[in-house]
């Protein structure tokens, strides 16, 4: 237990990236890194990226992250597993961190689905939902995004390096707006804009390419959507359109924000 | 991973590496002959063009584009170009110009992806592209610039690289300035160069002897290298039938897809044989049309002439699977090319789109992916409510072709006496990734009842 051990060089902690349903962009998003890439190469060493290296070397690791969402039996074995052998766990992207658009099945009758678009629906294992990692395992740290950013990430594994928590803020998309000088497309325009209760990383992109906010990186730490939705009805959007505009990405994240009535939950950490 | 069962052997791969997504790869051995070549695409299904339906007629190149993270671009070129299809309008002149500038960028990106961080590893005995940045660090370097200037293109246009913002129906939300361009002129310039290394490395690979069995299938388009375009076009293996092309309406009468036990992914063959798409296809396909700087690569590379249909004779097709990587290094040199080509041409679009109104009917789109022919097909009534969806991705078109390939190879190293564990393993790991599979792609959902034709 207490034997004196000779100092050792300090080992590179270990990353390990992994998948479960998901469109790779997010890993991808690490492959885009390149100014960074052979940097984070030299501070990490990278134990198992299936999408990067056929070099895998088992766990434990010390910095997972996990990319898309639960949705196979054989997800849920998985994510215990992954979760046994990390050390510190993050998901990526709004597939892991809330469902991802595959979580539109979570309103459909999947049996249906199956019988009705399969030939053969026995062959196919799959669950009823896609749900989020943090539904079935404890979750470190939750960076937003569909996909992610990439400055986001490299401050996510920066922080990690450094042993602090990510400065990662949880606030709305209409800062970064504001921060740009973008014209508010609902106010100038009219264009319905999810950007008040967005939660802010992508630099405030859709405004300042003149449309408005779809949600890509789901709630922001506190929204008030009951306020939001007579704006959209003023710009023309029915109840219906309202409800598609709300679940695409984050299926339900931003309802559940507001039933929950606890704004600023959804995010694991994040000094705001 | 396997266990002798004489007198079977089984060789199971559980997880391959350096392909998008995720598959395993199961082979039967019986007496020194491979009985069984699969390919298990263990992605989960994500029921795309079942969750499509009800939505607007806006809505499926914003949602589509998230099948796949590494070529979105493609995804919402084709859902585009079908729903218009479906509301009879055509993108034309400077927007479609743009069009074509961004699926440039998201060619450079992707293909250079391949090249570099996926496919070089293998001809040069290293694990990944860490290992090859040991051993080869300039071309690694080379590679992360041809593929951030790839990105940046996809930025500018699309506001970021993965699932682009500034895509809609009818073109763009926001065309750019003729100014705000330019600073992407710079940037082609030097990877022109990077591209023309690249080709020059590549050729210098040892390349296996290997052909692909199967019939090339890609888009054609008069006069031009078809990418966001094109009418399908098929150059047979055999002799007979001669090369034919078919109406995009009629694509999945000829291209018919079949569930396997074995995979999410559906397997699918053209008029009753197997296919392949992808760069193979598209030299094949339409080869004559590249620019003379992009045929004078191909050349310096040794992949010669392409075939002409215009019947001087001359030319070949290139079936060998490992040589996909000196065609996609040409493919990168001349959508550098013609991205320097549209810009020097742009003149900002009085408006950055088309408006496109719903009706009903049903429209059909397809485009050239990165790794091949990507064909949507949407049914709108008229509100412009989806009424059903069909997409076709590449990987699960040609999947048949890459368990071909899996068996005659893997059959081939047991014949030379190569059948350690060890060695199939690699084989077919490389094999696999001669063709670029994108898992993600092909494990979707699709209507098997749906079939509306004109
Ligand atoms: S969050 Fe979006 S970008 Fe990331 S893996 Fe899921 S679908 Fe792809
Ligand atoms: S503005 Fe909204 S929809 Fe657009 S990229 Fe940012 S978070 Fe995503």
């Amino acid at each position: 237990m207490s034997t004196p051990t000779p100092p050792q060089p300090p080992a590179r902690p270990r990353l390990g990236v992994f998948k479960l349903a998901s469109c790779d962009g997010c890993q991808l998003t690490l492959l885009d890194c390149e100014d960074e890439l052979l940097g984070i190469a030299a501070e990490l060493d990278i134990a198992h990226f299936l999408e990067a290296s056929g070099d895998i070397a088992p766990g434990p690791y010390d910095l997972v992250l996990v990319e898309g969402s639960v949705s196979t039996p054989e997800h849920l074995e998985r994510i215990r597993r992954i979760r046994a052998d990390a050390r510190h766990l993050v998901t990526i992207g709004a597939c892991a961190t809330a469902g991802g658009v595959q979580a539109l099945r979570n309103y459909a009758d999947v049996e249906g689905y199956l019988a009705a678009v399969y030939a053969r629906p026995a062959y196919i294992e799959t669950l009823a939902t896609s749900t989020p990692v943090s539904a079935h395992v404890p979750v470190d740290f939750e960076l937003r995004g569909c996909p992610i950013d990439r400055g986001q990430l490299v401050e996510v594994i920066t922080a990690f390096l450094a042993g602090r928590k990510p400065a990662i803020a949880n606030h709305s998309v209409c800062f970064s707006c504001k921060r740009r000088g973008n014209v508010c497309v609902t106010v100038a325009q009219g264009t319905p804009c999810l950007g008040p209760v967005t939660h802010a990383g992508c630099g405030a992109l859709c405004p300042t390419y003149g449309r408005g906010c779809y949600g890509c990186f789901g709630p922001a730490g506190t929204t008030n959507l009951p306020a939001l939705v007579p704006l959209m009805q003023r710009d023309g959007m029915g109840e219906e359109d309202i409800a598609r505009f709300l679940h695409t990405f984050n299926v339900t994240a931003f309802t559940a924000v507001e039933e929950q009535a606890q704004p600023g939950t959804a995010d694991a950490e994040g000094p705001g | 991973m396997s266990e002798p069962t004489p007198p079977a052997r089984e060789l199971r791969i559980p997880s391959l590496a350096r392909v998008e997504g995720e598959t395993a790869l199961h082979l039967r051995i019986r007496h020194g002959t491979v009985t069984e070549a699969r390919l298990s695409i263990y992605e989960p299904p994500r029921f795309f063009e079942a969750f499509l339906r009800g939505r607007a007629h806006t809505e499926p190149p914003d949602l589509t584009s998230r099948i796949c993270g590494i070529c979105p671009v493609a995804y919402q070129m084709s859902a585009c170009r079908a729903i218009e299809d479906a509301c009879g309008v055509v993108v034309d002149g400077q927007l479609a110009a743009l069009r074509r500038l961004l699926y440039c960028g998201e060619w450079i990106e992707s293909q250079t992806l391949h090249i570099h961080m996926l496919h070089a590893p293998d001809f040069l005995g290293e694990d990944d592209v860490i290992g090859l940045s040991r051993s080869h660090l300039e071309h690694v370097r080379r590679g992360l610039r041809l593929k951030q200037t790839g990105n940046a293109v996809v930025e500018l246009l699309g506001g970021r690289a993965i699932h682009p913002v500034n895509v809609r129906l009818g073109g763009f939300h926001r065309a750019p300035t003729r100014a705000e361009l330019r600073p992407l002129e710079e940037r082609l310039r030097t990877a022109l160069d990077d591209a023309w290394d690249t080709v020059r490395w590549v050729a210098g690979f040892e390349f296996p002897d290997a052909e692909c069995d199967a019939d090339l299938l890609a888009l054609a388009e008069p006069g031009t290298y078809a990418i966001e375009s094109g009418v399908p076009t098929v150059l047979p293996y055999a002799a007979t039938p001669p090369p034919y092309g078919f109406p995009l309406r009629d694509f999945t009468d000829h291209v018919a897809e079949e569930q396997v036990p074995h995979s999410t992914a559906l397997h699918s063959r053209l008029d009753g044989r197997r296919h392949l798409t992808g760069s193979l296809a598209r030299w094949a396909v339409s080869g004559h049309l590249l620019s003379p700087l992009a045929l004078e690569a191909a050349r310096a590379a040794g992949l010669g002439d392409p075939p002409s249909r215009a019947g001087t004779g001359r030319g070949e097709a290139c079936r060998n699977p490992y040589r996909s990587i000196l065609v996609r290094a040409v493919e990168v040199l001349y959508a550098v090319e013609e991205a320097l080509r549209i810009i020097a041409e742009y003149e900002r679009p009085a408006r950055p789109y088309t408006e496109v109104p719903p009706r009903a009917g049903t429209g059909h789109g397809a485009t050239e992916a990165p790794r091949g022919l990507l064909y949507h097909r949407y049914a709108l009534d008229g509100g412009g409510r989806v009424t059903g969806a069909r997409i076709v991705p590449p990987t699960a078109q040609n999947q048949g072709a890459i368990e071909e390939d899996l068996r005659r190879l893997v059959q081939a190293g047991l014949d030379r006496g190569e059948g350690s564990e060890a060695e199939l393993t690699r084989l077919c790991e490389r094999a696999v990734r001669n063709h670029d599979p994108c898992i993600s792609c092909s494990a979707h959902f699709l209507e098997l009842d749906i079939q509306r034709t004109h």
